[in-house]
């Protein structure tokens, strides 16, 4: 019998960077298929080229047998391949059946109109195939993300399927939501209809899966059926690569005062009841899965964000912190994820940028700026941090990946921070550079600094963290000593709310 | 059946009318109201069958380029050359009937023609140069405003060989047939304009589109649409409707003056979002726009009439603009 998809060693290469290296994956009719893997091994890029989103650089894709070309969504879609992208693609603003037949409306007046009332019978008998109560009249804007989630869903079925790929469909479900897709994919499965099912959460692959298959760094590692695998060695399969041999050198810090402590801050299903501490001197790893809420915590505590309650305590004083304004003020400094977007003025040059945070410090009583002072100071962190570039009045924008990342640090160094949170300190930049931004950080920790480092990668946040805190699901799952084994974070960053009753092992305090 | 619609509507009709964009129609549909009544009160000539047409007159050609406008700003785009482009059309008419002497009809299709090449050159550089809206209709602008120019010989064209044209705008059919209403045929015009867009809008692909594309251009292009052919034909549509303006000025002033037409813009813009189309694209309603410019030139009525200096209409107008925007976002705060 021939599987419904083969993917023969796919290749993708995206500017800079190998996404895939001959990858591979097969469907069968009626089932439902498990693709997984860390953050950034492939699942995603691998999917979308069989949507027709990417076109693949090489390798084969068969469907049913038969070699075949997807150059595009529609392409795809012609082949009968669905797929519900992980961010989704609806337009809010129309309603849930424009929004399913989106480009094939039903027509009237020799093609001339749209016939409504046909779009809505036809939505309606989908939902009611699915079994889903929804009026499809409703703004897809008004619905919850589960809501959404379904007319996606239906999307998919309305171009009679064969395939429906689901990428991390859960993310934003709560448990009786997650049952509710999880008996329309049943329904699914029953039909003949094969299901490519991409998640992070061991839990769900063992209710939901058929067979399972682990992708790392763009290859493939294997495939092994769900039920009888132990979730051990699939995360033994994720990780795969031997331990870092370069593990952290952690400082006897015993003595240091905490510097920074978070008490018990909420909001909503992003932040839940999260609890750590940083110490002087100290780098505290926040390790997690994408949408973890690593980095809504790193922004709550920053004042960039609201939260609901909470405490935030700097150096045993508990602080009000409402905006960045105030966490600045009480020395605590942010460098986001995306430096381009909310680090880095690019258009200025690198002295004003140093100079940002601080611009008081350099103007006279009458507002002027003194720019000799300001061009000494910038020239001193340039100096002491090992920018490289060839002047203070080089724009921002020009340097490297690495080099951005160092003003950041410049300016908020400037700013007298003793506290300093990286989200992401090493995206986008080059493995030469990433080693000397792991110096850099543990330069200032040993200057006593305060440090959280937010990382995807799990190598890095053993390269560096003196702790690792683990976060799942908005909730802190474990704190984790430095060099602690891969596997156990991976189990803490996939230990769900259902699963953490049963969890001996899991250090759920600080 | 009944129970997925009630369930659906459980927020309340009050949050319903509210997040379908009727609350902000009613909010500017309510400050039209209050105009009225206010001018009324201060002003025994305001509330004149005269004055009432004189307003609606007055709206008509902004009216017709606030509705252009309003098409492209829901795709989320922007057109800036409305203005200028209307005259160039008004040129174009007066090349047709006042050089080469041709007859009324085709001077109309010239007008609306021109509008429309206008329009497919402006989606053509949006769509596939990528230029962004703003700056493509902002080179639009400029080319019309000097192609009127260089094609009028920078003098007016009068349209006084072609004695029909100016009926286009200042006779009245309806005034014809029943003399009470001596409406003119340029507010004829306009309500047909707007009554033409929101069907289109409401009932065609092309209307599908255009609120698509401004609320997820994205989704759009993964769900398979060619989205560079709509985009284009939301621009030519507009140009279309911007010919339509220049017949309309041109009639009234039974001539097309080519050093007219900048500034047009902004004031149509201004009246898309008084009538609560949202700039940011996916949500907009022709009817919001012809309230937003009833708004704008009830408001000149009715200062002027209360003597007040022009200056300060304008600086009233832009008061308003801000106000309403700001509702609109006071509006989004509470839901």
């Amino acid at each position: 019998m021939t599987a419904l998809v083969e993917m023969i060693d796919i290749d993708k290469t995206f500017p800079g960077v190998k996404a895939l290296g001959k990858a591979r994956f097969t469907l069968e009719a009626g089932e439902v298929h498990a693709l997984m893997g860390e953050n950034g091994a492939g699942k995603s890029t691998l999917m979308k080229i069989l949507a027709g989103v990417y076109t693949r650089d090489g390798g084969e894709i068969r469907l049913d047998g038969k070699p075949v070309e997807i150059a595009s969504p529609r392409e795809a879609q012609d082949l009968g391949i669905g797929i519900i992208h992980q961010e989704l693609a609806l337009m809010a603003d129309l309603t849930a059946a424009q929004n399913i037949f989106i480009g094939r409306e039903p027509r009237k007046a020799a093609g001339l109109l749209l016939d409504e009332a046909a779009l809505n019978a036809k939505a309606q008998a989908i939902f009611d195939a699915m079994n889903l109560k929804l009026d499809p009249r409703t703004m897809v804007g008004n619905l919850t993300i589960a809501r959404q989630q379904m007319v996606e869903i239906a999307k998919a079925l309305s171009y009679r399927s064969r395939v429906l790929i689901m990428d991390e469909p859960t993310a934003a479900l709560n448990d009786a939501e997650i049952a509710e897709l999880f008996s329309i994919i049943e329904g699914l499965k029953a039909e003949g209809v094969g299901i490519v099912y991409i998640s992070h959460k061991m839990d769900e692959l063992k209710r939901i899966a058929d067979r399972v298959t682990v992708m790392r760094d763009g290859e493939y590692v294997g495939t092994v059926p769900a039920a009888e695998t132990p979730i051990d060695t699939i995360i033994t399969m994720m990780v795969g690569r031997t331990l870092s041999n370069e593990g952290a050198e952690i400082p006897d810090n015993a003595g240091a005062p905490v510097a920074l402590e978070v008490r018990n801050m909420t909001r909503g299903r992003e932040i839940r009841d999260v609890s750590f501490s940083v110490k002087k001197g100290e780098i505290l790893g926040l390790a997690g899965l994408m949408g973890a809420g690593r980095t809504e915590v790193a922004r709550a505590v920053f004042g960039a964000d609201p939260v609901e309650s909470g405490e935030v305590l700097v150096f045993g004083k508990s602080i009000a912190i409402s905006n960045p304004r105030d966490a600045v003020k009480a020395g605590i400094g942010y460098l986001s994820e995306d430096r381009k977007q909310f680090g880095l003025a690019t258009g200025l040059d690198v002295r004003n940028n140093i100079a940002l945070a601080s611009i008081e410090r350099f103007t006279g009583p009458a507002g002027i700026i003194n720019d000799n002072a300001m061009r000494e100071t910038a020239q001193t962190y340039i100096r002491q941090l090992a920018i490289k570039t060839p002047s203070d009045t080089q724009e921002a924008r020009l340097l490297s990946g690495g080099n951005q990342q160092k003003v950041v640090v410049a300016k908020w160094l400037l700013r007298d921070c003793d506290i300093l949170i990286f989200d992401e300190p090493t995206r986008g930049i080059d493995v030469g550079a990433k080693a000397e931004i792991y110096r850099l950080l543990n330069a200032l920790a040993a200057q006593g600094k305060a440090i959280i480092v937010i990382s995807s990668e799990l190598p890095e946040i053993l390269r560096l963290s003196h702790r690792i805190a683990v976060m799942c699901e908005g909730r802190l799952t474990g704190i984790l000593p430095g060099g602690a084994a891969q596997e156990e974070i991976m189990r803490l960053a996939t230990q769900r709310q259902s699963a953490v009753a049963e969890a001996p092992n899991a250090r759920v305090t600080a | 059946m009944t129970d997925t619609v009630n369930a659906t509507r459980k927020p309340g009709l009050l949050a319903g009318i509210m997040t379908s964009g009727a609350y902000h129609k009613l909010l500017a549909f309510s400050g039209l109201l209050a105009l009225l009544v206010v001018f009324s009160l201060a002003s025994p000539n305001f509330l004149q069958t005269a004055n009432i047409i004189a307003i609606l007159q007055a709206t008509s050609v902004n009216g017709v380029l606030a509705v252009a406008a309003t098409i492209v700003i829901i795709t989320g785009g922007i057109d800036l050359s409305v203005g200028t482009l209307m005259t160039f059309c008004a040129v174009m008419a007066g090349v047709v009937l006042t050089f080469m002497g041709l007859p009324l009809p085709l001077g109309i299709a010239g007008a609306i023609l021109t509008g429309m090449a206008g329009g497919l050159v402006n989606g053509v550089v949006i769509a596939k140069l990528k230029v962004p809206p703003f700056i493509a209709t902002l080179g639009m602008m400029l080319i019309a405003k000097g192609l009127s120019l260089v094609v009028s010989g920078t003098k007016p064209i009068y349209f006084n060989s072609t004695p029909g044209f100016s009926e286009l705008a200042r006779g009245s059919l309806l005034g014809s047939v029943i003399p009470q209403l001596p409406v003119p045929n340029g507010v004829l015009i306009l309500f047909l304009v707007a009554i033409a867009v929101s069907f289109v809008l409401a009932n065609t692909a092309l209307g599908r589109y255009t609120f698509a594309l401004g609320s997820n251009e994205e989704a759009v292009r993964l769900s398979g649409v060619n989205i560079d052919r709509w985009k284009i034909a939301v621009y030519v549509l507009a140009g279309g409707v911007v010919g339509v303006a220049g017949l309309l000025i041109a009639s009234r002033l039974n001539s097309a003056q080519p050093a007219l037409g900048q500034g047009y813009e902004l004031d149509a813009i201004a009246a898309v979002v008084i009538g609560g189309t949202s700039l940011s694209g996916g949500r907009g309603t022709v009817l919001g726009t012809l309230i937003g410019a009833l708004i704008i030139s009830v408001l000149a009525n009715g200062l002027r009439i209360l003597s007040v200096a022009q200056e300060w209409q304008t600086v009233v107008t832009g008061c308003i603009i801000i106000l309403a925007v700001y509702a609109d976002i006071l509006r989004r705060r509470k839901l």
